[in-house]
C-alpha cells in the first residue's frame, strides 16, 4: 500500500515541533542534562492529587457534561473575575478542555475559515501555525524583536491587519520569551481591534507565573471581551500538566458552535482531573505563591550567569524560561544546540523552533531545581570557552 | 518563613552574592539581613546534613519517648536542661500525645543507647518511663532527601 498517497495532504504539510528533534538526539545520547522541558518540575500539590484518589476511590469515572462539571465552571468563573474582573456564565460562557491546546484549536476551528488570516507573533509556542494551517487559515507571522522586549507592538500588528484578518493570538506571558504585555502595552492594541470584526485568543497558560507585576489580561480592557476568547488551564500554574485540563471563556455565541465540536471530538475532559481541579481553585493559592517564589530566584540566578558567561539575556517577565542570544558564538541556534548538545550533554531548545525571529537565540527552561540548573550553567561556560580557543 | 532563611535553611553555602542575585537585592543588604537575623538569635549556627550511612556504619541513632512528671516551679524545662547536657543527645523536644519529651539520641552501638537509657534516662528524678525506637534507615533529614529521587521523566516540549 502507499501511504504517501493516501494521506492527506493537509496532515502531510505540517511540519513536526521543531523540539523533538532535540529531545529525540538527548534521548538517543544518554546521560543528557536538560534545560529543554516545557512543564514545571514541581509535583502536583498534594490536596490535589489526594482528590484525584478520593474521586476514584468513590467510583466518579463517568463522563460529565460536555462543557465540564458545573461545579468546575462555577470555580472557574469566580477565579478569571478575580483576576480580570470579566464575569463569565457557567451556563455558555465555558467550556473545560483538554489542556490549554484543545482550547486553542477549538477556536481557531469555530472561527477560521479557509482562507482567513490568523495574526500569529512570534516567536511563540510551536502549536498555533499547524492548527491555523490544518484549519484551512492562513498565518501571518509578526515577528517581535528583542529591543522591544519581544512585546507585540500596535504599529506592527496595524500593517498585518487586511480584510481578511479574522483573529489575533495573544501568546502572554510567552514560551519562549517569557515576555508579557502589562496594561499600557496592551491598551494600543485593543484601541486598534475595538469596532473591528477581528477576534483575539489570548492564551493565557502562564499568567500566574509573572514576577514582576501581576499578569494584566486583555479581557480586562472596555469592549475586548467580546471580541476575545480567553485560554487558561491548569498545566503550569498547579504543576498539573500530565492531568490534561484547560478551559476558555468567551462569548456565547462562539462557545456554543465550539461545543459542538468538542462534544463530539472529546466528549468530555477527564473526570478524575476536573474533580481535582476544583480543589486546586479552591485551596492551593499559596501552593502556587511558593512555586512562583521559587520560579523566580531561578530566574534571576539564571538571567546573571548568562550575562556573567557571556550570552547577553533579558530579564523575562513571566512563564519559566529565559531567552539568551547567542549572536557572540558566530553559531546559529541550530549550530548552538546541536555542538553543546554533542559536545557537553546539555539539552536547550533553539529559538528557531518558536519562529525564524528566534534566530540567534536559544531557550533555557528553569522548570529544573537550582543545582540542576547550576551543574548545566558550569557546562556551558566550558562549551563556550572552548569555543573560544578553537577560534 | 521568609526567602532568605528558606534558602540558607537547604544550603547554608550559598555566597552572599548567590543570595543577592537570586533575591534580587544588593551583597551589602543580604550581608547587613544575615547579620541582624544572627544578632537576633534567629538564625542560630549553620549545620551540615551528612548522609552517615555513606561514610560510617558503626553508629545507631534512637528516639526515646519519655513519660516525666513535672517538676514543681520548673516544670518539664528543669528535667529537658538537664538532658540536654549530654553530648549524645542530639535534639530534645516536648511534645504532645501519649508521653511528653522526645529525645533523640546518636551513640556508636545498641549497648552504649540501652546503657544510656537504663543508667541516664531512667534513673532522672520525674522520669515515669521510657520507650526506645531505634532508627532502621533515613528518608529524609532537615528538608533534604537522603534517598535518590525519583527519575526525570519529563520530555521536551
Amino acid at each position: 500500500m502507499d501511504y504517501n498517497k493516501i494521506i492527506s495532504k493537509k496532515a502531510c504539510s505540517i511540519k513536526p515541533s521543531g523540539i523533538r528533534k532535540y529531545f529525540d538526539l538527548a534521548s538517543k545520547l544518554g546521560n543528557v542534562i536538560s534545560l529543554g522541558v516545557g512543564e514545571p518540575d514541581f509535583h502536583t500539590p498534594w490536596v490535589i492529587r489526594r482528590e484525584a484518589i478520593k474521586t476514584l476511590e468513590r467510583g466518579r469515572t463517568v463522563y460529565t457534561a460536555n462543557p465540564g462539571l458545573i461545579g468546575l465552571r462555577k470555580a472557574i468563573s469566580d477565579y478569571v473575575f478575580k483576576r480580570t474582573g470579566v464575569e463569565y456564565d457557567p451556563e455558555g460562557g465555558i467550556i473545560v478542555t483538554v489542556g490549554g491546546s484543545e482550547a486553542i484549536d477549538l477556536t481557531v476551528r469555530t472561527l477560521v475559515e479557509a482562507g482567513d488570516e490568523v495574526i500569529i507573533p512570534e516567536p511563540s509556542f510551536v502549536c498555533y501555525r499547524p492548527i491555523v494551517e490544518l484549519a484551512g487559515g492562513v498565518p501571518v507571522i509578526i515577528e517581535t524583536k528583542e529591543e522591544d522586549g519581544f512585546k507585540l507592538k500596535a504599529e506592527a500588528l496595524r500593517e498585518k491587519i487586511t480584510e481578511r484578518t479574522k483573529l489575533v493570538i495573544l501568546p502572554y506571558p510567552n514560551n519562549p520569551t517569557g515576555a508579557v504585555m502589562s496594561k499600557s502595552n496592551l491598551e494600543p492594541i485593543a484601541e486598534l481591534l475595538r469596532g473591528t470584526d477581528i477576534m483575539v485568543l489570548t492564551d493565557e497558560i502562564y499568567s500566574e507565573l509573572t514576577y514582576g507585576e501581576k499578569h494584566f489580561s486583555i479581557i480586562s480592557l472596555p469592549d475586548m471581551a467580546e471580541r476575545t476568547v480567553y485560554v487558561n488551564g491548569f498545566s503550569k500554574a498547579y504543576a498539573m500538566t500530565g492531568w490534561r485540563l484547560g478551559y476558555m471563556c468567551g462569548p456565547k455565541e462562539i462557545l456554543r458552535h465550539a461545543l459542538k465540536i468538542h462534544q463530539f471530538g472529546i466528549m468530555s475532559s477527564p473526570t478524575v482531573s476536573q474533580y481535582a481541579a476544583i480543589e486546586a481553585l479552591k485551596s492551593c493559592d499559596e501552593d502556587v505563591a511558593n512555586m512562583v517564589a521559587e520560579y523566580d530566584m531561578r530566574r534571576r540566578f539564571l538571567v546573571s550567569e548568562f550575562n556573567r558567561i557571556g550570552l547577553k539575556c533579558f530579564m523575562p517577565e513571566g512563564a519559566f524560561y529565559v531567552f539568551p542570544c547567542i549572536k557572540s558564538t558566530g553559531l546559529s541556534s541550530d549550530e548552538f544546540c546541536e555542538k553543546l548538545l554533542y559536545s557537553k550533554r546539555v539539552a536547550v531548545v533553539p529559538g528557531t523552533a518558536f519562529g525564524d525571529s528566534g534566530e540567534g537565540f536559544v531557550r533555557v527552561s528553569y522548570a529544573y531545581s537550582r543545582q540542576h540548573l547550576k551543574t548545566a550553567v558550569e557546562k556551558i561556560e566550558e562549551f563556550l570557552k572552548e569555543l573560544e580557543n578553537a577560534d | 518563613m521568609d526567602r532568605l532563611l528558606k534558602l540558607l535553611k537547604t544550603n547554608a553555602r550559598l555566597t552572599d552574592a548567590e543570595l543577592a542575585v537570586m533575591l534580587g537585592k544588593t551583597e551589602k543588604e543580604i550581608a547587613e539581613e544575615i547579620a541582624e537575623l544572627e544578632r537576633k538569635g534567629i538564625i542560630k549556627g549553620y549545620s551540615t546534613v551528612i548522609d552517615e550511612d555513606v561514610i560510617a556504619k558503626d553508629y545507631v541513632t534512637a528516639i526515646i519517648e519519655l513519660k516525666v512528671t513535672p517538676k514543681a516551679q520548673v516544670g518539664y524545662d528543669g528535667i529537658a536542661r538537664h538532658i540536654a547536657q549530654y553530648p549524645e543527645v542530639e535534639s530534645i523536644y516536648l511534645v504532645s500525645g501519649g508521653y511528653d519529651l522526645s529525645v533523640t539520641l546518636r551513640c556508636r552501638t545498641l549497648k552504649e543507647v540501652s546503657d544510656y537509657v537504663a543508667q541516664r534516662l531512667a534513673t532522672i528524678d520525674g522520669v515515669v518511663s521510657t520507650t526506645t525506637h531505634f532508627f532502621l534507615q533515613k528518608y529524609k533529614e532537615s528538608g533534604i532527601m537522603l534517598i535518590s529521587e525519583d527519575e526525570d521523566e519529563r520530555i521536551m516540549q
